[in-house]
């Protein structure tokens, strides 16, 4: 039973927090968001400086061999920054896939790709009417003249792919004769066409029609109907990845909303003064400090060679600290009075942010269901 | 980063756990378990038996005849009695008045008491809230007049205490009483302790929603006390009980507890058959199942979060104990609201014999199950745990003021 941090994990988060204190300010965080990329490749250039895109990766593959606590501290400071760059599409999803079933010549041309911040990727894979099931796919993947070794065809369409304007290479999920397969896309190649749009937050996505696209053999991630437990796994890391950036964003937004609740005068007398304002502002506490519980239990089970505990953890991670996201968001919405739902302060810009969180990945019901039904089996 | 238990760790846990297999009387556990009434004497015996093993105060230090645990060690020690269904060793002498007498008694208060309350000789009761007392204990009444006299100088105690837990079997009662109405009201205030076998003492009990007598009002009518039984200075008391209010700290969570509970709550829902199958399977009914158990598996981090930090830095007692209050009691609460809620029908039959070990049930009622009974007077019962020990709301103030600055 440890909960201390290495002298390294210290080191990063330091490094993060005085780059996000220095750099990317809430003006700074701002006009990115309104720019033509989303974000700042200037930010993602030195995060390839700081080693934080080679974290999760084995020494091997010119990675620092982190583990799911590194990237933990990771999110918690990105979220304090709002940061906009596609660290979870590129890094934690796309190169978490790469990482643990891509062939050697995948993880060569890649992992360093991404490690030097000169690559960028998107899991295209989430469908229309599939809502959050991962097992729902209805593209199509057809052998060549019937042998897989003569390449692939692809015909579908994807929905809301993160970080999908930006990447260079799309992670397209497709049904073959053998089941859910995964294939790395050129996103120039012919017959790719995005429909790019800003998120809610600020953030960049997409939605991805593939007519027959046509990629060869050594496209193919892992092995041929093999993709769904590879995809399964990719989305815990990112939903572990979720919950410790909304924890970095609580403990943010709690900071705000308590330096205004000390500075904001009525009734001649700080509005913290009130005890119904107090009460609400240590339910915020008491949710935050819960949802960091939850959210490094996650962080330390995502890793967790048992498939089952693995998935079990994170949905209840996912499902209790969106849970608290909402509620502490919607808090300090309120406790901001009018200048709460304004665009001028950084609080509405916290809280749409956990709010996309939420939706992102399984929302609380998806995941309180995915908890709730391993009780049957117990 | 490691939430796995050490070798050492994991040893010492089979090592509790080899004992209670041992030594924890089966009939004691049953009435736990199944929520049964518990007499003085189930308590008094584990709490003997404990002792036997040098186990009598896992928080007390050894000079004192304590274990010298760490806080892991203390967790563990409280997790697996819980899922053993030992009673829970009663608070007031064990770690509310010994720690006080340990940290502000004189060398002779502490020969003469410590030991009666770590072989379960003396059982102790708390004397603190009055009727007009309640949350703001610092306006309490109760007064302790000096006097000098040829048998030795005393105090003269008179006022009432309610609230009083267990009291009906104390031998001893630690009272906040007023010594001077100078100043703050929070100067005026000292720690006595009472034999509660002193003239004068009336207890009388207060019937509580679910129908047993757990409380009381005590009442002091000239009650003569020595000044030898003063712990340490006059007016000092309001120190020493805010120690005492934030000492209690590993345990306060109840996240022991609440793990067997959780699993009884499962084993009643798998039980119940709704619409032909077992209520666990009604996605509604399972799904509250689920969210009370997210709470608690944050919960669980939550405390371990706080007692390593505690284990390492020896840290005094601090406002995060107020949050694993808030949280610990809301959970409790959800969980006796669930199984009450499992019984459907029988969730209303108010049978008070069932509550004695060894009831067979009724041949006219069998689909009442043997573990119905308690449930509902549980439920009850538990709605104090979010207004004792400092109720949420001012657990809320102390976050909100001692922690935020507000």
């Amino acid at each position: 039973m440890d909960f201390n941090y290495t002298e390294e994990q210290l080191a990063i988060q330091d490094t993060l927090r005085r780059f996000i204190a220095k750099d990317y300010g809430f003006e700074h965080r701002r006009a990115t968001a309104k720019s033509a990329d989303g974000f700042d490749r200037q930010a993602w250039a030195t995060f390839a400086e700081f080693g934080i895109l080679a974290l999760p990766f084995p020494e091997d593959m010119g990675g620092l061999n982190g583990n799911g606590v590194d990237t933990m501290l990771v999110m918690e400071m990105l979220g304090r920054g709002l940061a906009l760059e596609p660290y979870i599409a590129t890094v934690v999803l796309c190169g978490g896939l790469i990482r643990d079933a891509g062939n050697t010549a995948q993880q060569e041309s890649i992992i360093g790709g991404i490690a030097g911040g000169e690559r960028l990727l998107a899991l295209a894979h989430y469908e229309a009417n599939g809502r959050y099931d991962l097992a729902h796919v209805t593209t199509t993947a057809t052998a060549n003249g019937g042998d897989a070794n003569s390449g692939w065809k692809l015909n579908g369409a994807k929905v809301v792919a993160l970080g999908a304007p930006a990447a260079d290479t799309l992670v397209v999920s497709a049904k073959t004769a053998k089941g859910i397969s995964l294939f790395l896309v050129d996103a120039k190649a012919a017959g790719v066409r995005l429909r790019a749009y800003p998120t809610q937050d600020g953030a960049r996505a997409g939605d991805v029609k593939l007519v027959n696209v046509e990629v060869n053999a050594e496209a193919l991630i892992g092995s041929d109907g093999g993709g769904l437990p590879l995809v399964e796994r990719a989305v815990d890391y990112a939903n572990a990845a979720l919950c410790a950036e909304a924890v970095g964003i609580m403990s943010a937004l709690n900071e705000v909303t308590l330096e205004y609740l000390k500075t904001r005068k009525q009734f001649g007398v700080p509005i913290g003064k009130f005890q119904a304002l107090q009460h609400r502002m240590a339910d915020t506490v008491v949710a935050t400090e819960q949802a960091r519980s939850m959210a490094i239990n996650a962080a330390v089970r995502v890793d967790s060679a048992d498939a089952a505990e693995r998935s079990r953890t994170v949905a209840a991670a996912k499902a209790y600290v969106s849970a608290q996201a909402r509620f502490v968001g919607q808090q300090a919405v309120q406790l901001h009075g009018g200048m709460g739902v304004t665009d001028e302060l950084n609080v509405a810009h916290y809280f749409k942010r956990l709010t996309m969180i939420g939706l992102t990945f399984g929302d609380a019901d998806y995941q309180l269901g995915k908890f709730s039904d391993t009780l049957l089996a117990a | 980063m490691d939430l796995n238990y050490t070798a050492e760790e994991q040893a010492f846990r089979e090592e509790v756990r080899s004992f209670l297999q041992a030594k924890l009387p089966a009939d004691i556990s049953s009435k736990v378990k199944n929520h049964k009434r518990l007499a003085k004497d189930d308590f008094v015996r584990w709490q003997k038996i404990l002792f036997a093993q040098g186990w009598g105060s896992a928080a007390w230090p050894k000079v004192f005849g304590g274990t010298g645990w760490n806080a892991v060690q203390q967790h563990i020690f409280d997790e697996e009695c819980a899922d053993a269904g030992a009673p829970l060793q009663l608070p007031f002498g064990l770690k509310m008045v010994a720690p006080v007498i340990m940290a502000f008694g004189n060398p002779a208060q502490q020969q003469r008491f410590l030991p009666r309350i770590i072989d379960g000789t003396d059982w102790w009761c708390q004397g603190y809230s009055e009727p007009g007392s309640g949350s703001d204990l610092a306006s309490l009444k109760t007064k302790a007049e000096r006097v000098n006299s040829t048998d030795g100088d005393h105090y003269v105690v008179n006022g009432q205490k309610t609230w009083n837990t267990l009291g009906q079997h104390a031998d001893w009662i630690f009272c906040l009483v007023r010594t001077s109405t100078e100043g703050r009201q929070q100067e005026g205030i000292s720690f006595l302790l009472i034999d509660m076998k002193t003239p004068g003492i009336t207890v009388r009990p207060i019937i509580m929603l679910d129908g047993e007598h757990e409380i009381n009002e005590v009442w002091f009518e000239d009650v003569k006390v020595p000044v030898e039984n003063l712990i340490g200075e006059e007016n000092k008391g309001w120190t020493y009980a805010k120690f005492l209010l934030g000492h209690e700290r590993t345990g306060i969570a109840g996240v022991g507890r609440s793990k067997r509970e959780l699993k009884k709550l499962k084993g009643i829902a798998a039980k119940e058959i709704a619409g032909g199958k077992p209520l666990i399977e009604d996605m509604r009914f399972r799904d509250r199942v689920a969210q009370v158990e997210l709470e608690l598996m944050a919960l669980e981090i939550t405390n371990l979060r706080v007692i390593s930090a505690e284990g390492e830095k020896k840290r005094a007692p601090g406002p995060e104990a107020s949050i694993l209050k808030i949280k610990g009691s809301e959970i409790q609460q959800m969980l006796t609201e669930l199984q009450m809620q499992a019984l459907g029908h029988y969730g209303l039959p108010y049978i008070e014999e069932a509550l004695d070990a060894g009831w067979g049930g009724d041949e006219l009622m069998p689909t009442y199950a043997d573990y119905a009974a308690p449930l509902s007077g549980h439920y009850f019962n538990f709605r104090k745990t979010t207004i004792y020990g400092g109720s949420n709301e001012i657990q809320k103030n102390i976050i909100s003021q001692m922690i935020l600055g507000l």
